[in-house]
Parts: C-alpha cells; sequence; structure tokens
C-alpha cells in the first residue's frame, strides 16, 4: 500500500494541481486580453479555489461513477472495505456505505472543532486583560471570522454525522437514497477546510458576517473564505436533498410518518431548510467574490457610472445574507434538541411526552425561522416600518420552542431517572438552551436591542443557544451512539469528569459574556479601554528617582469579567479534548458494550454493535409505537421477515 | 405507498442485496425513478431560492432617487430574438422525449440535436451581443459588468443562468449520445426524462428573468 493509494492525498494533490490550473487560466486569459501583467490575485484565487476543490473531488474519486455513467457504463456499488488494503483505509477515501460516510462526517466535525475552538483559546487569552498583549488587529479580526465558519462547519459537519448514520438506520432503510452523492457531499467539506485554513493564511478581517464595504476591500484571503463557504453549503444542499428522499421514500412496512424516531422529525425540518436557506448564503459570497473580482457593484456604493443610474447597496448584502443566516441557526439547533427529545424517554424510561407536538413544533420552527431575519438588522439603517413585523415574527419563535420544554420537563415528570453521560449532558443541553432562550427576547425586542446589538450580550445570548442546541446534544449523542457505532463503552468516569466540567464553565462563559455586554463591552473588537465598568483597584504609581513608576496596573470590572470567561474557556477547551481522548482511547480499551446498553426500543439498538456492512438483513416492519417505555408487551419493531406474498 | 414499494423492492432483492440504479428488472428500475425523480424536483425548489435571491437583488437595487423602478437600455431586438430561441427549444425537447417514449430513436435524435443547437445560439447570441466577449463586427455591447448595479445584475443574471444553459448542453450532448448508443428505452429513460425537465426548468426561468432584465421599469440612460 502506497500513500497515494489513500483518497484523501490523492485529493489533495489534486487540490493543489487544481489550483495551479485556476492560476494558469487567470494568466492564460489576461494575456489574452493583452494586459501587461497577467498576474491578477483577486481572479487567480477566486478561480483557483473553484478548480482546486474541484480537483480535490476528482483526485479522491468522488466523481468517478459519474464520469463512467457520462459514457454508458455503470459500475455496482462497491461494498465493503476497498479490495487489497486494510480496512482503515476506507475511512480515508470515497465510500458509499452512509455508516462509514456519517464516521467520516463525525471526525472531520471534530477536526473543524479544535481548530474553531484553537482559535478562541487565542483570542479569548488575548481579551483577559485590557491592551494588545500579543495579536495584531488584524490578526484578531482573521481570528474571529475563522473561529466563526470553522464552527460553523464543524455543526453542519456534525449535522451530517448524525444525520448520515443515524436517519438511515432510524427510518430502517438499507442506506441513503443516492450514496454516490452522499460521499460527493461529504468529500466537498474536505477541500473547503483547507480553503478555510489557506485563509487564516492569507488574512480576512471583517468577522464571519463579511459585511461590505469592508469585505469589498482588503486582502485577498476573503476568496478562499468565500469558496470554503459556497462549498460547505453545497454540501448542505445535497446532503438536505438525500436525507428528505430517504425519509419519504425509503421506510418499511408500517414506519408511518408519525412512527419515525422523533430525531428523523427534527431531521426533516433542518433538511428543509438546509435545501432552501442555503442557496441565498452560496449566493452572497459569490457576489462579493465578483465584486471584489471584477468590479460588479452589488454592495458598494460608490461604485456607479453616472449619477442617474443606481448604485450597490450594502444593506441588500445583510438581507440576503441574514436570509441563510439566520434560519442556519435553526439548522444547526433543530437537530440538537431532536436528540434530546430522542435521549430522554430511554434514560427516563417513559413515554416521549406529546410526540406530534414536538413533530410539528420542528416544522412550525422552521417555518418561522424564514420570516425573522430582519431582527439582525434594527440597527443596521433599513427602513424603520420593517422592524415591528420582524420583531413580532422573531418573538413568535419562542412559542414552538417552549412547546419542546415542556414536552422535555413532561416527559422527565415521575420517570425513572438514571443519570449517565448522554443523560447529563441532554440536561445539561437543557440548561444552557434555556439560558439562550430566555436571553432571546431580550434582543428581539427593537427597544432593547437598539442598545444591546453590538455588545457582548448577543455573543452570550447566541454561543447558549448553539451550545445549548447543538454542542452539548452532539457530545450527548456521541457518548449515546458511540457503543453502537464501535461495540465498545467509553469511559464513564471520564465522560461524566467532561461533563462536570464543562457545565458550570459554560455557565459561567455565557452569563460572564452577558454580563460585559451590559456594562458595555462591544463585540468583534481587540482591545477595550480598562476603565469600562468602572474599576476594581486602580493603576498605582509611585515616584522613584524622579520619574513615575507604574507597580501595579490595576483591575477593571469588564476586565474581571474577562478574566473569568477566558479561564472558563480553557475549562471547556480541555474538557472537549478529554472527550476526544476518551472517544479514541475507548476504541482500544473500552469494554465491550453489547448489542443494547442502553435498553432503547429504537431499531438501529436491535442490530449488533458495531452494526455489520448491511444494517438490516431482512426488512423490519414497524408493529407499535416508538416511545412506548414502560408499557408492558408493547414492541415497536419486529425484526423477523415480513409475510411474503404481498406483492 | 412507499413503505408498500420499499418494503417489496427488498422482497425483490433478497437479503441484503443493494443493488445499482442501472441494474435488474423493471421493479427496481421504477423504485429508482422514484428516488430520482423527487430527487431532481427537490434540486428544483432549491435552485428557486438563488434565481430568487438574484430577482430580488434586481428589484432591489435597480431604482431611481425617488424609488421607482427602472431598467438599462438594452438591445430589445437581442433580448427578444434569444428568448424566441429558447422557448423554441423547449419545444424541441419536448419532441425528442415524447420520441423516446414511444420509441422512435429518429424523433429523438432531431429532438436532440435541434435543442442542442437552439442552446448554443441562445449561449452563443448572449455572448456576443449582450456581453460583448466576443467581438462582432459592427456591434458594441451595452454594459460591462463593473458599469454600476446595472453592470452587476445584468451579469450576474445573465451569468448564473448562462452556466445553467452550459450545463444543460453538456447534459443533452451526453444523454444524446446514450441514446444513440441504445442505453434509453421507451420503459426505461429516466436520463431523458431528466435533461429535458432540467432544460425545461432552466427555460422556465428565464421568462422570468427575461422580463426582469429587458421590459419592466422605466428605461435610463448610463
Amino acid at each position: 500500500m502506497t500513500l497515494m493509494s489513500l483518497g484523501l492525498v490523492r485529493g489533495l494533490v489534486g487540490q493543489v494541481v487544481g489550483t495551479l490550473i485556476g492560476f494558469a487560466l487567470i494568466i492564460i486569459g489576461r494575456l489574452l486580453m493583452g494586459y501587461d501583467d497577467p498576474w491578477y490575485a483577486e481572479g487567480a484565487w477566486a478561480l483557483g479555489s473553484v478548480f482546486g476543490t474541484l480537483g480535490f473531488l476528482v483526485g479522491v474519486g468522488a466523481m468517478d461513477d459519474w464520469f463512467q455513467w457520462m459514457v454508458g457504463r455503470f459500475p455496482p456499488i462497491h461494498h465493503g472495505p476497498p479490495k487489497g488494503k486494510p480496512a482503515w483505509t476506507r475511512y480515508f477515501g470515497v465510500d458509499y456505505n452512509h455508516k462509514i460516510i456519517g464516521i467520516q462526517y463525525g471526525v472531520t466535525s471534530l477536526v473543524a472543532l479544535m481548530i474553531g475552538g484553537g482559535c478562541a483559546v487565542v483570542f479569548r487569552t488575548e481579551l483577559a486583560r485590557s491592551g494588545l498583549q500579543f495579536l495584531s488587529p488584524e490578526l484578531y479580526n482573521t481570528l474571529i471570522g475563522i473561529h466563526g465558519w470553522a464552527a460553523l462547519a464543524s455543526i453542519l459537519l456534525g449535522v451530517g454525522a448524525m444525520a448520515n448514520y443515524l436517519v438511515p438506520l432510524m427510518v430502517g432503510a438499507d442506506d441513503m437514497a443516492f450514496p454516490r452523492l452522499n460521499a460527493f457531499a461529504y468529500w466537498i467539506n474536505v477541500p473547503a477546510i483547507m480553503l478555510l485554513l489557506g485563509s487564516l493564511v492569507m488574512n480576512w478581517d471583517s468577522g464571519w458576517t463579511f459585511y461590505p464595504p469592508l469585505s469589498t476591500r482588503g486582502s485577498v484571503g476573503y476568496q478562499l473564505a468565500f469558496y470554503s463557504i459556497y462549498m460547505i453549503g453545497l454540501s448542505s444542499i445535497l446532503g438536505s436533498i438525500n436525507i428528505i428522499v430517504t425519509m419519504l421514500l425509503m421506510r418499511p412496512k408500517g414506519m408511518s410518518l408519525f412512527r419515525m424516531p422523533i430525531f428523523c422529525w427534527a431531521m426533516l425540518a433542518t433538511s428543509l431548510l438546509q435545501m432552501t436557506a442555503t442557496q441565498t448564503i452560496g449566493q452572497a459570497v459569490l457576489m462579493l467574490s465578483l465584486e471584489r473580482a471584477l468590479g460588479m457593484g452589488y454592495f458598494d456604493p460608490v461604485s456607479g457610472l453616472a449619477t442617474a443610474t443606481p448604485n450597490g447597496d450594502p444593506i441588500l448584502f445583510q438581507h440576503i445574507f441574514w436570509f441563510y443566516s439566520h434560519p442556519a441557526v435553526y439548522i444547526f439547533v433543530l437537530p440538537g434538541l431532536g436528540i434530546i427529545s430522542e435521549i430522554l424517554p430511554v434514560f427516563a424510561r417513559k413515554p416521549l411526552f406529546g410526540y406530534r407536538w414536538i413533530a410539528m413544533s420542528s416544522l412550525a420552527i422552521a417555518l418561522v425561522g424564514f420570516l425573522v431575519w430582519g431582527h439582525h438588522m434594527f440597527t443596521s439603517g433599513y427602513s424603520p416600518y420593517l422592524r415591528i413585523p420582524f420583531m413580532l415574527s422573531t418573538l413568535l419563535v419562542a412559542v414552538p420552542t417552549g412547546v419542546k420544554f415542556f414536552s422535555w420537563l413532561g416527559t422527565l415528570w415521575g420517570g425513572k431517572l438514571t443519570f449517565p453521560t448522554p443523560m447529563l449532558f441532554a440536561l445539561g443541553a437543557i440548561s444552557v438552551f434555556l439560558i439562550g432562550g430566555l436571553s432571546g427576547p431580550v434582543l428581539a425586542t427593537v427597544t432593547t436591542d437598539l442598545y444591546l446589538h453590538d455588545t457582548y450580550f448577543v455573543v452570550g445570548h447566541f454561543h447558549a443557544t448553539i451550545f445549548g442546541g447543538f454542542v452539548f446534544p452532539f457530545f450527548a449523542a456521541l457518548y449515546f451512539w458511540y457503543p453502537k457505532i464501535t461495540g465498545r463503552m467509553y469511559n464513564e468516569t471520564l465522560g461524566k469528569i467532561h461533563f462536570w466540567l464543562m457545565t458550570p464553565a459554560f455557565w459561567m462563559m455565557s452569563l460572564g459574556q452577558m454580563t460585559v455586554g451590559t456594562m458595555g463591552m462591544r463585540r468583534r473588537i481587540a482591545d477595550y479601554e480598562q476603565a469600562l465598568g468602572g474599576m476594581i483597584n486602580d493603576p498605582v504609581t509611585v515616584v522613584r528617582d524622579g520619574a513615575n513608576v507604574l507597580i501595579s496596573h490595576g483591575l477593571g470590572k469588564v476586565e474581571v469579567g474577562h478574566i473569568i470567561i477566558t479561564i472558563a474557556g480553557f475549562t471547556i477547551a480541555f474538557s472537549v479534548l478529554l472527550m476526544i481522548y476518551n472517544l479514541f482511547n475507548s476504541l482500544d480499551v473500552g469494554e465491550l458494550a453489547g448489542n443494547n446498553p442502553w435498553r432503547s426500543r429504537s431499531p438501529e439498538w436491535q442490530i449488533p454493535s458495531p452494526i455489520p456492512e448491511h444494517s438490516y438483513p431482512t426488512p423490519i416492519t414497524v408493529v407499535g409505537e416508538p416511545y412506548d417505555y414502560g408499557l408492558a408487551g408493547s414492541t415497536y419493531v419486529s425484526m423477523t421477515p415480513a409475510p411474503g406474498g404481498d406483492d | 405507498m412507499s413503505a408498500h414499494v420499499t418494503a417489496a423492492h427488498g422482497a425483490a432483492h433478497g437479503a441484503g442485496a443493494h443493488e445499482d440504479s442501472h441494474g435488474d428488472g423493471a421493479h427496481s428500475y421504477a423504485i429508482h425513478l422514484q428516488h430520482s425523480r423527487l430527487g431532481l424536483w427537490l434540486f428544483f425548489i432549491s435552485e428557486i431560492f438563488l434565481f430568487g435571491a438574484l430577482l430580488a437583488a434586481r428589484f432591489y437595487l435597480w431604482r431611481d432617487d425617488h424609488g421607482a423602478i427602472v431598467r438599462p437600455e438594452l438591445d430589445q431586438v437581442v433580448g427578444l430574438i434569444v428568448t424566441g430561441v429558447l422557448l423554441l427549444s423547449s419545444w424541441s425537447m419536448n419532441m425528442a422525449e415524447t420520441g423516446m417514449e414511444y420509441d422512435d430513436r429518429r424523433t429523438f435524435s432531431i429532438g436532440m440535436i435541434s435543442t442542442f443547437i437552439l442552446g448554443s445560439i441562445f449561449l452563443v447570441g448572449v455572448m456576443i451581443f449582450e456581453w460583448g466577449l466576443i467581438p462582432f463586427p459592427g456591434y458594441t455591447a451595452h454594459l460591462k459588468p463593473w458599469d454600476g448595479a446595472f453592470g452587476a445584475i445584468v451579469f450576474g443574471m445573465t451569468g448564473i443562468h448562462a452556466l445553467h444553459v452550459l450545463s444543460g448542453l453538456i447534459f443533452i450532448a451526453i444523454v444524446w449520445r446514450l441514446g444513440r448508443l441504445g442505453h434509453y428505452s421507451g420503459e426505461q429513460h429516466w436520463g431523458v426524462e431528466a435533461c429535458a425537465i432540467y432544460w425545461h426548468y432552466v427555460d422556465l426561468v428565464w421568462i422570468f428573468f427575461y422580463p426582469a432584465i429587458y421590459l419592466i421599469g422605466h428605461a435610463v440612460h448610463h
């Protein structure tokens, strides 16, 4: 086995070659058009990013079968590990099994999480004290932008991991509807992450929102970031179409929509959002890229022909951007909320309270999610009459979200609760999401938002919703399905340490951020005035040898807040590393878990762990309700072959 | 209905037989046809948001100082001709698909070739006369991409649409060739169907784009 036989390595080589082809096309094009200087960095990096991604996909082999189709050959789908290579190599190349792809998504998600979290740890350290210690303002801004997009990529990959691994198993399907498209949708993320890392080297300083006119100027790193996001979005769109078709058309006998495990409903709502709204973020970054490379006047108000003709408008960008980026928040949290609803009944040994209400509340959140984007723009200078409708629609989100909270409480009420790590994380998620949820109406209300808009209060609110809605549930899911995926149990003690480090640290971080926000700390600023919010100790100077000598820097109130937030941030980062160690270490040393350690009713727990290549040897039949825990004699799925002769 | 089909699908292929889309038997084909159709239509729904964002940008930006909707002065003859050509191509594409449904190879072939030619005329027409990308004697194009919001939107909308036309042309070429090689039949021709509805979709998008670019609002000199 050589290094080049690994798909990932071939892909990376392909990305380099593709990027160079993109450069060459620009140079040749400009020479043909008679320019003196054939090199044009904006155009070269834009085209290089696109061709580099294509090069990766060709190199890794994600399009091999499609090229065969084009010439009229239709190779069958290969199952099992690649021939003549060790079994582990299938994780590093194109594989069409949804379980392999799910694990690929999951591991890549953790890698992106470490990139995003790493950036956060760096700039948090800078913020701990006032004054600039070791970061330049440009690098600080680049880091917050990369933190944002790497974390969002990690979340989308994590959603992809759960969707790919769990949805076909839960609905009882063989695999996804389009396995080749599934592999393609995963692999396009890898060159995208490479582009994001490249943009870190080349700098871009607008923060993750790319607001023009700042993003239409400045260093060329923007182009790499734009196409990174474009490709991640493309992955979302293709993946969500696959999920919807799988869920709607591949359910076995008896698996009616209202008998699907509740996570599937969450993924249906998520996929509808991903499939549609994602197009607009792709369009937004494409327009920015074209504006930078060709001077096309979408967003820059000063690029006009004559006074009579219309110019660009930066507000337009904010509309298009938030039309995706607000629904995106629901793309992140809906799967997580589904996981909470999935895990609670197992450890409460009680039916899920209000199954249909939860299912419908996911769809309602998705629907209302389309109508609220303007609440990000209360201070942007758009038409004031738009504020009230957007405020009302935003407050409306609290209704379906409240349905979920009451359902969780109803499920827990009177249950025989046990508290292994997945249950702890599900409960932690509820507590954290509550912090995020309660701070939401304050920001949705125009009168208060005008004061809080650009402060750390928003940062605290946002991180609480995302940690409560995605990160905690995702970790719960990792611990919960780990024995199913690997056949071994993670280390329970380390899992509990992870939880008890991370949860209080997160409360402290989030509430701390809201507090410094109300004291006047603005977001996306590399430095702040030490006296912000008032001083606790004033600086002390003494006169020595005729000169003033500083013997104590003093301590500001906001500064104390930042020190606490930074310590909490480091604690969270350390606890996540502990989890990653636990998950990898337990692959070898974990106790054998058996088929169904949690006594779950879901179909994927009724088959061996780890799951064989073909999950269900015969089609399953659904004969009962999914969450009838504690009801004597109730069955959900029947694994015996269905009686023949009905077709 | 779907549950029934999928269960039968599993039964038809025995234990764990993950078949391929071009495998065995009419039954497997019918199931994959159902999947592929839904997948393609979901993709169309998705793309509505792409074209919708462009239309929204057009109506947002193309306004004068009083908020009235304006448009650039473009060559109406060019616009009318390329639009007419594209509409005709949808008719020839329908001819090709109907031909294949009746196993009429000759009609299929004529329809596909006509659609390819008409689609190419549309694309080249836009490239020469609307973009000025290829020099044409005695003709100068109106706008450059960097000409304010007019240039940006005209090139953005026609550019994204032209990319779809180009991919449609490649799709047509591949399907035509596979059809000649005998890969489709009256009963099984998802490739032809997909190609045809994709082409109609791209055509339909232009029916919204054409008035948005050429007709709506009063013309402003640039």
